[in-house]
């Protein structure tokens, strides 16, 4: 089983302004799983999209079978039997799973142009069952977990009949449950024979489904290794360059004695239930879970942006009454989404007005005109403290890496007076060198005394992280355990710590 | 923690909550308005239910029911079409220059009609899909061009129809009321329904509309699925042009006479029939059914408050209240 599939060489490409691939190359066998890791922007998506006709190169040649191809758009890689699920999952929410497979290419009955319904249903019914899929074909895709979705793509992919699959980052979006089904799916793939090319941030994964691992670096290729010989570390270090872990939090020496926030009887419905808790100065606080546990909404609570039933508040021993985001601005907290892009920025303004946007009045003269020279030397202060690295202040924030958004954010609240920051999921979709970066940076906020909540579902972070942790589970705190007593599978209990079982906290019923 | 996620989990729902979902509800809510305006109406006037003035009703539906069927198509690829009204005008001056100044046999004329809009809504789409531009703008473009252009060709002046006797009937004959004497329900009527049932079967059973609802929901992964975009594009807006070329056809044979200047904001009649019944400005969504009834609605409105005596300047207040809540509602839906 070693027929090599696709040999990808020389590859180049550039975008305006940035040389994104120079002299790849990829190699890629029937039968075998091949993740392909680097950094945000080392050019392993951008590798991929060449192969499956998305981006044409500049420049070097691939062979397909043996065989030079070109492969001008993806309905030319389609053919070759090259299909990519891409990271944002390309799917039509508001047709079925059966139109959303055939799309392109729907059987027609005999008068010209009119559809087959009954047909494309019975043939996505039967490519289902091939991979012990439970769906209906004529399900809306929009009523499916984006689990299934990523299940209907899989299936859409494989309808062509592909012998080479392209997954970018297909775990995202997945909880463990979904994970293993999805490498299950993978496996039965790879036993038919199928070339998988997996792209992945999430190192652990590798070691449990890739056969063969190639490292991206900075555009450039940098090693193809086998899996099984190469250990975890070792991969990070070609990703990155350097070593990049320290794995203690780095704990206060004096006390942490002073109270900036405190919430007890905090209620919502079924999705929180009597939540109590307190916030020290200089403190980074980890809120560990499962998906669902319940955390966001907590955070969403204080900083005022849900309604909730009952919740008592007090910021630095003062009661407040938080009934908007406005409100919990004015008390000095601030909220980063895990969804930056959505939440936290404004993608086409530049660093500067991203930066300023939240403190806009303290930047007004007498006549309300914003006074640029200020904003300017506040922005650029940010920008040399928190390392944000972009051209100028004047960059478009979307044309810079997740790791210097997520600054940009950090700056933003930092302008507004911010002594409170809740961070939901930090470091989500940030390189591995970005991240310790981030990690640094709150390390060092907390040192300045600014309180920290960070939410997070990478267990290896909270741990990492926390000066304290409180776990949840339905809508409950469950436990609460310091840095030093803390473990993965202590913090795994308490998550998995259903109502039933509180009672006999002793026998926990998920060992 | 053995969670088999193949299995399907039943989806949560309540009885309200699946009729407020997906666009049967709004549907549903489009007909009940409709059905309050009707009871409403004949309780405070007797002369409501008449026989010719339900006729009246449907007759004055006709041509912004036929335009609000094209956009229907544009409005659910997530686009939008602001020519229509225009190009609906320049289509009546184009059937009259075919019949009247060229002399050509009347059915010749009414084709001519409707290809004038087709070839309108072909640039339509030419210009969106090949020079990328935004639809809103392409489209204004178009609807001063067409504007334009049926000005210039009338020389400002209606043109009317005397010498083809024949042309008139095409929209205020009566096929049915030939057949059973009494029932003497308009051709434009007729016409409607049957344009309506082809375009339902269009946008429901053809590659045509399936691509449609792929584009308005996802352009990019439609694309990506080897769909030729640009192409089907250019279709959607040539079958919205070939509707306002129809509508065109029957605004003339209506009046008679092609208006050079009378197109100008049925465009924005037809979208609003478009939005209250329930098709998504967003893209994706949309049902003839819908459509018809939305167009009901607006003349409904019309012409009760008119038999209520209501000056014509409220009735365009009320109108214009219409569409707020019916896109209101709409917002709300989709919130859940």
């Amino acid at each position: 089983m070693t027929d090599v599939l696709v040999l990808m060489e020389g590859i180049e490409k550039s975008f305006p302004g940035v040389h994104a691939l120079s002299q790849c190359q990829f190699e890629l066998r029937a039968g075998e799983v091949h993740a392909l890791v680097g950094e945000n922007g080392a050019g392993k998506s951008t590798l991929m999209k060449i192969l499956a006709g998305v981006y044409s190169k500049d420049a070097g040649r691939i062979f397909y079978r043996g065989r030079e191809v070109d492969i001008p758009n993806p309905r030319a890689a389609q053919l070759l039997g090259i299909s990519m699920i891409h990271q944002e999952l390309n799917l039509m929410p508001h047709l079925t799973v059966a139109q959303n497979i055939f799309i392109g290419r729907e059987p027609r009955q005999r008068i010209p142009f009119v559809l087959d319904d009954k047909r494309i249903n019975e043939q996505t019914r039967a490519l289902l069952d091939r991979l012990h899929l439970k769906l209906d074909p004529r399900t809306k895709v929009a009523d499916l977990t984006v689990a299934k979705q990523q299940m209907v793509e899989i299936a859409k992919a494989l309808s062509f009949n592909s012998e080479v699959l392209i997954m970018d980052e297909p775990t995202a979006a997945l909880t463990e449950a979904e994970i293993a089904e999805l490498f299950r799916i993978i496996r039965q793939l790879r036993e038919n024979g199928v070339g998988i090319v997996y792209i992945s941030h999430r190192l652990d994964e590798l070691k449990q489904i890739s056969d063969r691992v190639t490292v991206m670096r900075d555009g450039r290729y940098i090693d193809t290794v086998e899996t099984a010989q190469t250990t975890a570390d070792q991969i990070i270090k070609m990703m990155v360059g350097r070593t990049i872990y320290e794995v203690m939090p780095e704990l206060r020496d004096e006390p942490y004695s002073e109270t900036v926030l405190r919430v007890s009887n905090l209620n919502r419905g079924r999705t929180l239930k009597n939540v109590s808790f307190e916030l020290k100065r200089g403190e980074i606080l980890g809120f560990a879970g499962l998906m669902g546990a319940g955390r966001t909404e907590v955070a969403r609570a204080i900083f005022g942006a849900d309604p909730v039933d009952s919740m008592d508040m007090w910021v630095m021993g003062r009661k407040v009454q938080i009934s908007s985001p406005a409100d919990a601005v004015a008390h000095g907290i601030g909220y980063l989404s895990e969804d930056r892009k959505r939440y936290g920025l404004t993608l086409s303004m530049d660093v500067e007005d991203n930066v300023v946007l939240g403190s806009m009045k303290r930047f007004l003269n007498a006549l309300g005109i914003i006074k640029r020279s200020d904003t300017r030397v506040t922005v650029e202060e940010y920008v040399k403290s928190l390392a944000i690295r972009t051209p100028s202040i004047h960059q478009q924030v979307k044309n810079l890496s997740g790791g210097n958004q997520q600054k940009v954010v950090i700056a933003k609240w930092l302008t507004a007076n911010t002594d409170i920051l809740i961070f939901d999921e930090p470091t989500r979709g940030i390189d591995v060198g970005a991240k310790s970066e981030i990690y640094k940076l709150l390390n060092e906020l907390a040192r300045n005394g600014k309180s920290i909540i960070m939410i997070s579902s990478e267990l290896p972070e909270i741990l990492r992280m926390s000066h304290r942790i409180i776990v949840m589970c339905e809508g409950r705190i469950t436990g609460e355990l310091t840095a030093a007593e803390a473990t993965q599978e202590k913090i795994m209990r308490l998550a998995t710590q259903r109502e039933d079982t509180t009672t006999s906290p002793t026998e926990p019923v998920y060992a | 923690m053995a969670v088999d996620i193949t299995t399907s989990v039943p989806q949560k729902s309540s009885l309200a909550g699946s009729l407020l979902r997906g666009n049967a509800a709004q549907r549903i809510l489009a007909f009940a308005a409709l059905i309050i305006l009707f009871v409403v109406f004949s309780l405070a006037s007797p002369n409501f239910l008449q026989f010719n003035n339900i006729i009246g009703i449907l007759l004055a539906t006709a041509v912004n029911g036929v335009l609000a069927l094209g956009v229907t198509f544009v409005i659910t690829t997530g686009g939008i079409d602001l020519s229509i009204g225009t190009v609906m005008s320049f289509s009546a001056v184009m059937t009259a220059v075919f019949i009247t100044f060229w002399g050509l046999p009347t059915p010749v004329g009414i084709l001519g009609g409707i290809l004038t809009g087709a070839v309108a809504g072909f640039l339509n789409g030419l210009v969106i899909a090949k020079l990328r531009i935004p639809p809103f703008i392409a489209t204004l473009g178009v609807m001063y061009v067409a504007k334009g252009l049926a000005l210039i060709i009338s020389g400002l002046r209606p043109i009317y129809f005397n010498d083809a006797p024949d042309f008139r009937p095409v929209a205020m004959g009566s096929v049915i009321g030939a057949i059973v004497p009494g029932l003497e329900i308009p051709n434009a009527v007729l016409i409607l329904f049957g344009a309506a049932a082809i375009a339902g079967f269009i946008l429901n059973r053809t590659v045509l509309g399936r691509y449609t609802f792929a584009l308005g929901s996802n352009e990019e992964a439609t694309r990506l699925s080897g769909v030729n975009v640009d192409r089907w594009k250019i279709a959607i807006y040539t079958l919205c042009g070939l509707f306002s070329g129809l509508g065109g056809v029957l605004m003339a044979a209506r009046l008679n006479s092609a208006q050079p200047a009378l197109g100008q904001g049925y465009e924005l009649d037809a979208i609003a029939a478009v939005v209250i019944g329930g098709t998504s400005l967003a893209g994706g969504e949309g049902t003839i059914l819908g459509t018809i009834i939305g167009a009901f609605v607006m003349s409904v409105l019309v012409n009760g408050l008119r038999i209520l005596s209501v000056p014509q300047e409220w009735q365009t207040v009320v109108t214009g209240a219409i569409i707020i809540v019916a896109v209101y509602i709409d917002i709300i839906r989709r919130r859940r």
